[in-house]
């Protein structure tokens, strides 16, 4: 009965999260008693469902953008030419994770404006530190004598990339994107400070009004789909560590 | 040799300076040379060639690290030169502001003492000493009033007070957050290792507030202070509110709780097998066990997760301006509000330098704190 | 034929082989010993190109190695090393087929290779050719290490430890294995190891390595006989002398005519053995049976003394 548990609780999950995406009338008599007598408990102002999808698109943008620069940059700081950049590349990393997100939201937008842009750069840098980090980690901690039998069997640099350490290093660059993006999807609600569109608009706009019931669907809805996102990457990674024995 | 290009391009093509005729109207960009007196634009053009020269050249990495500071004052020092040289007399509502090839050359030659710091691999105490040196020589040259014509500080002059109050409440909230996790959670953690049956549940509560975005539980956590505040005698006295530092707190305290946790269990885990069975057989008990054996040698792991707890906080307490907390955000949201991005910077600036000192000093303790055949290996 | 010319291999001034000439005859087994830091793997990885040399040069069939790029020539080297290196993303089939999937072998000819193999290693392809590495037993990792290093049906095979994980009784038939399986397929193995008994055991010839330079090379006998220096007395132990002599020939080597009573002993059995089980059972000789099981002579106690003891 415990193995089963947490699948069915996830399903369980998503059906309410669906169910109230595409007709969130029906829990209003739950968060009516959050809201002075006649304000609204559904958010009014724009069509959840939307802006959730608005949200996922911005994360996805700066993720797939992310994962490409940071995994393409750690393939090449590990290569032999590279190495000369990998020390600097390790410090440039640990600076970078000391700024806040919503500094770096906060100094794009001088340069690029309001709205989207300056939210899917803040993710696209926020998100690279931990994609970089994890495939930095996962190309350098390859099971030497894998690695020497793979150099013993004649395959070519590039052989050897494509078909032994990217594979093996994969569960762990996973897990750098699962992190990447549970921290994009929290971070991208502060890109409505700076009026994108996400679901961040939601929970400001519960904030502006003393309206506790918005900044409550706004955050749970984020909360569920990052809990949803994270398992589900999860479940990926697990199947393929399985497969990698590792 | 990216550095240097960068130089090139930061020093020569990209503008060094904005000028605004007031803090809203788009600038006027201006080059290296329009923006200082005749002779100064020549020097520092002439001060960033010899220094790009340095970079190409395989040089040691003390030089490079004294180019890097140099050019690093250079530059500080010219842009204040610019400030003065193109705001017009007796005209308040000029703004003159550091422009593209400023941060570009800031970036690069930042990056350039990253890694001859890297390449030198100082000792922890070294370290900390050339962060102090680094903020005294910038603290010297605000108190100097050189920067004083630029439009962030011209900024700060209107709000000095303010200010420092909320550079005040920041760092509270911060800290405040980051002892309160730490009283909590060490014992926690500890706990959790003991009890083996309590650990999933625990770290898996945790992980799932960490999902929830902190503007939103920051405001959640408006409704349950704000009936506390109300019903539970005494609690308004002591600053309990619905609004305000109440709520920040509570959240940032709760974010900080996982990494806190999460680490002092992992730490606690990686005491070696052997060490413990060698305390049990010369008859520690279990206190003096976990103060004696334990605790010291997860001690870094811990540095760890504080140092992460640390650096986290300082950058959310920006968001606890949103729901009236105060701090640095105050200005950032001030700044978005009325499109001043000098006002966004004024709040941004000192957070990012605030968060990248503490994580520099902790990572100095955590080294102190590794014994030393691990440091050997690791560094 | 591996003919090694005057290699060389410095690092930061240092060498670590130190113009090492030497020829390895096709069709045998070559073990290279020595203590650890001797250069014995090193010069193993100049063979194939793992190592570039810093002089001299390695020619096999007399074609320099350098004559291709170092990928190409490693395709067409079998390589196995200590902890067998498995790819533990791939199945156990698809390990095995590496080099010949590199070579672009068309699918039928490598999943019937596969097959083979399999069956040589006594590994039934129905149960394992799906299954991944870690699924494996530790001797079953290690033959699958050696039949992917086969594959491409190399003339060459070089081995860098290739036992030194297993445990002894897994050992000692990985061993038996690896003779049975070089006298079918007719490889030139070249195998790097510091187990003298695993070396005496295999080897057709030893290389001694010590500190860079080699020290001797010779048949096992003329080592033990004949020692060049005071390291390879060492290393071959003043004590285990007249064992090592017995444990180079077999029985049918000791043969004599005649016959006596008790169990036979097989004529591949080797003569260290021989000895032992003489000592053990009391008796002055032993019946000596082929391989068919017809007796062909005997052993005798006194026999094997006079191998044991020195040549004069």
């Amino acid at each position: 009965m415990r193995a089963w548990l947490p699948s069915l609780l996830r399903a369980v999950l998503l059906a309410i999260l669906l169910a109230f995406l595409i007709s969130p009338g029906w829990f209003e008599p739950l968060l009516k008693p959050l809201v002075q007598d006649n304000a609204p408990a559904i958010y009014n102002q724009g069509s959840l469902l939307t802006l959730t999808l608005l949200h996922l698109r911005t994360v996805a943008i700066a993720t797939i953008a992310a994962i490409i620069v940071a995994v393409t940059l750690a393939i090449l700081v590990t290569r032999s030419f590279g190495a000369e950049f990998l020390p600097l590349s390790r410090s440039l990393v640990n600076v970078g994770q000391t700024f806040p997100p919503v500094a770096v939201l906060a100094l794009a937008v001088p340069a690029l404006g309001f709205g989207e842009k300056p939210t899917l750069v803040a993710l696209f840098l926020y998100g690279l530190l931990p994609i970089f980090e994890n495939t930095l980690t996962g190309l350098t901690t390859l099971p030497p004598s894998v690695m020497e039998a793979a150099r013993g069997a004649g395959m070519t640099d590039r052989q050897r990339l494509f078909k032994v350490e990217l594979p093996l290093a994969m569960p762990v660059i996973l897990a750098g994107i699962r992190l990447s993006v549970v921290i994009s999807l929290a971070t991208a609600t502060i890109g409505s400070t700076v009026a994108a569109k996400t679901l961040g608009e939601v929970i400001i706009a519960g904030l502006q009004s003393n309206n506790i019931a918005f900044v409550l669907q706004g955050g749970l809805i984020v909360g569920a789909l990052a809990v949803l996102i994270y398992d589900g990457l999860s479940a990926i990674e697990a199947v393929l560590a399985r497969r990698a024995g590792l | 040799m990216v550095i240097a290009l960068l130089v090139a391009y930061g020093a020569l093509v990209a503008p060094f300076a904005t000028f605004r005729a007031n803090r809203i109207v788009p600038g006027e960009a201006k080059s290296v040379l329009a923006a200082l007196p005749a002779g100064a634009g020549v020097v520092l053009l002439g001060l960033m060639i010899v220094a790009a020269a340095i970079i190409l050249l395989k040089t040691p990495a003390l030089l490079r690290l004294a180019t890097a500071a140099v050019a690093l004052g250079a530059i500080a020092l010219f842009i204040g030169l610019t400030a003065a040289y193109l705001t017009p007399p007796e005209n308040t509502y000029a703004r003159v502001s550091p422009a593209s090839g400023f941060w570009i050359l800031l970036f690069a030659y930042a990056l350039l003492a990253a890694d001859s710091i890297t390449r030198l691999r100082p000792r922890p105490g070294v370290r900390v000493l050339l962060l102090l040196a680094t903020l005294g020589g910038a603290a010297a040259i605000l108190v100097s009033g050189l920067w004083d014509g630029l439009s962030i500080l011209k900024e700060y002059a209107g709000r000095a007070d303010v200010f420092w109050l909320e550079a005040g409440r920041h760092v509270a909230l911060a800290l405040g957050s980051l002892f309160a996790s730490v009283v909590v959670g060490l014992p926690l953690g500890i706990l959790c290792h003991r009890v083996e049956p309590l650990r999933a549940g625990v770290l898996n509560t945790l992980n799932l507030i960490q999902t929830i975005p902190s503007i939103a539980l920051f405001g959640i956590l408006i409704a349950p202070l704000g009936w506390i505040a109300v019903h539970v005698p005494g609690a308004g006295a002591i600053g309990i509110r619905g609004i305000g530092a109440a709520p920040a707190f509570v959240a940032l305290f709760l974010y900080s709780l996982l990494p806190v946790v999460a680490n002092t269990v992992v730490g606690l885990a990686g005491v070696p097998r052997e060490a413990n069975e060698a305390a049990r057989g010369i008859g520690m008990t279990d206190r003096q066990r976990l103060f004696g054996i334990e605790l010291p040698l997860a001690m870094p792991v811990i540095l760890t997760g504080i140092r992460i707890v640390l650096v986290q906080s300082i950058g959310l307490a920006t968001i606890a301006a949103l729901i009236g907390g105060g701090g640095f955000g105050v200005f950032v949201f001030q700044g978005i509000g009325q499109t001043a991005m000098d006002l966004v910077l004024l709040g941004a600036v000192p957070t990012v330098v605030l968060a990248f000192a503490a994580a520099i000093v902790l990572d100095a303790l955590i080294e102190m704190n590794t014994p030393s055949q691990n440091r050997g290996r690791t560094t | 034929m591996i003919e090694i010319d005057g290699i060389t291999k410095r690092y930061d001034g240092t060498a670590v082989v130190d113009n090492v000439t030497m020829t390895i005859e096709p069709r045998t087994v070559t073990v290279i010993v020595g203590t650890s830091g001797s250069g014995k793997t090193t010069l193993l990885r100049m063979i194939n190109r793992l190592v570039e040399p810093s002089a001299g040069a390695i020619r096999l069939d007399g074609e320099d190695n350098r004559s291709m790029p170092g990928f190409e020539l490693r395709r067409r080297i079998g390589y196995a090393i200590q902890g067998h290196g498995l790819f533990p993303h791939r199945t156990v089939a698809q390990n095995i087929a590496t080099v010949p999937v590199l070579l672009d072998w068309d699918k039928a000819r490598i999943d019937a290779k596969v097959a083979e193999l399999l069956a040589l290693f006594q590994l039934d392809p129905a149960i394992f050719a799906a299954r991944f590495p870690h699924e494996l037993s530790g001797g079953q990792q290690q033959r699958v290490g050696v039949a992917r290093a086969l594959a491409a049906e190399p003339k060459v095979l070089l081995m860098d430890e290739p036992f030194g994980a297993l445990d002894p009784i897994i050992r000692a038939k990985a061993q038996a294995d690896l003779l049975d399986i070089q006298k079918l397929l007719k490889t030139t193995i070249v195998l790097v190891t510091h187990d003298m008994d695993e070396a005496f055991h295999l080897a057709d010839k030893i290389a001694v390595m010590d500190k860079g330079e080699l020290v001797q090379y010779g048949t096992p006998a003329e080592l033990v006989t004949n020692p060049a220096t005071e390291f390879v007395q060492t290393l071959i132990g003043a004590s285990e002398r007249p064992f090592r002599l017995l444990s180079i020939e077999t029985a049918g080597q000791a043969v004599e005519p005649g016959t006596a009573d008790g169990k036979p002993v097989g004529a591949a059995t080797s003569q260290r053995d021989v000895l032992s089980e003489l000592l053990w059972t009391g008796r002055d000789a032993l019946p000596v049976a082929a391989a068919d099981g017809t007796l062909i002579g005997k052993v005798t106690l006194e026999g094997l003394a006079r191998r044991a003891a020195r040549p004069q």
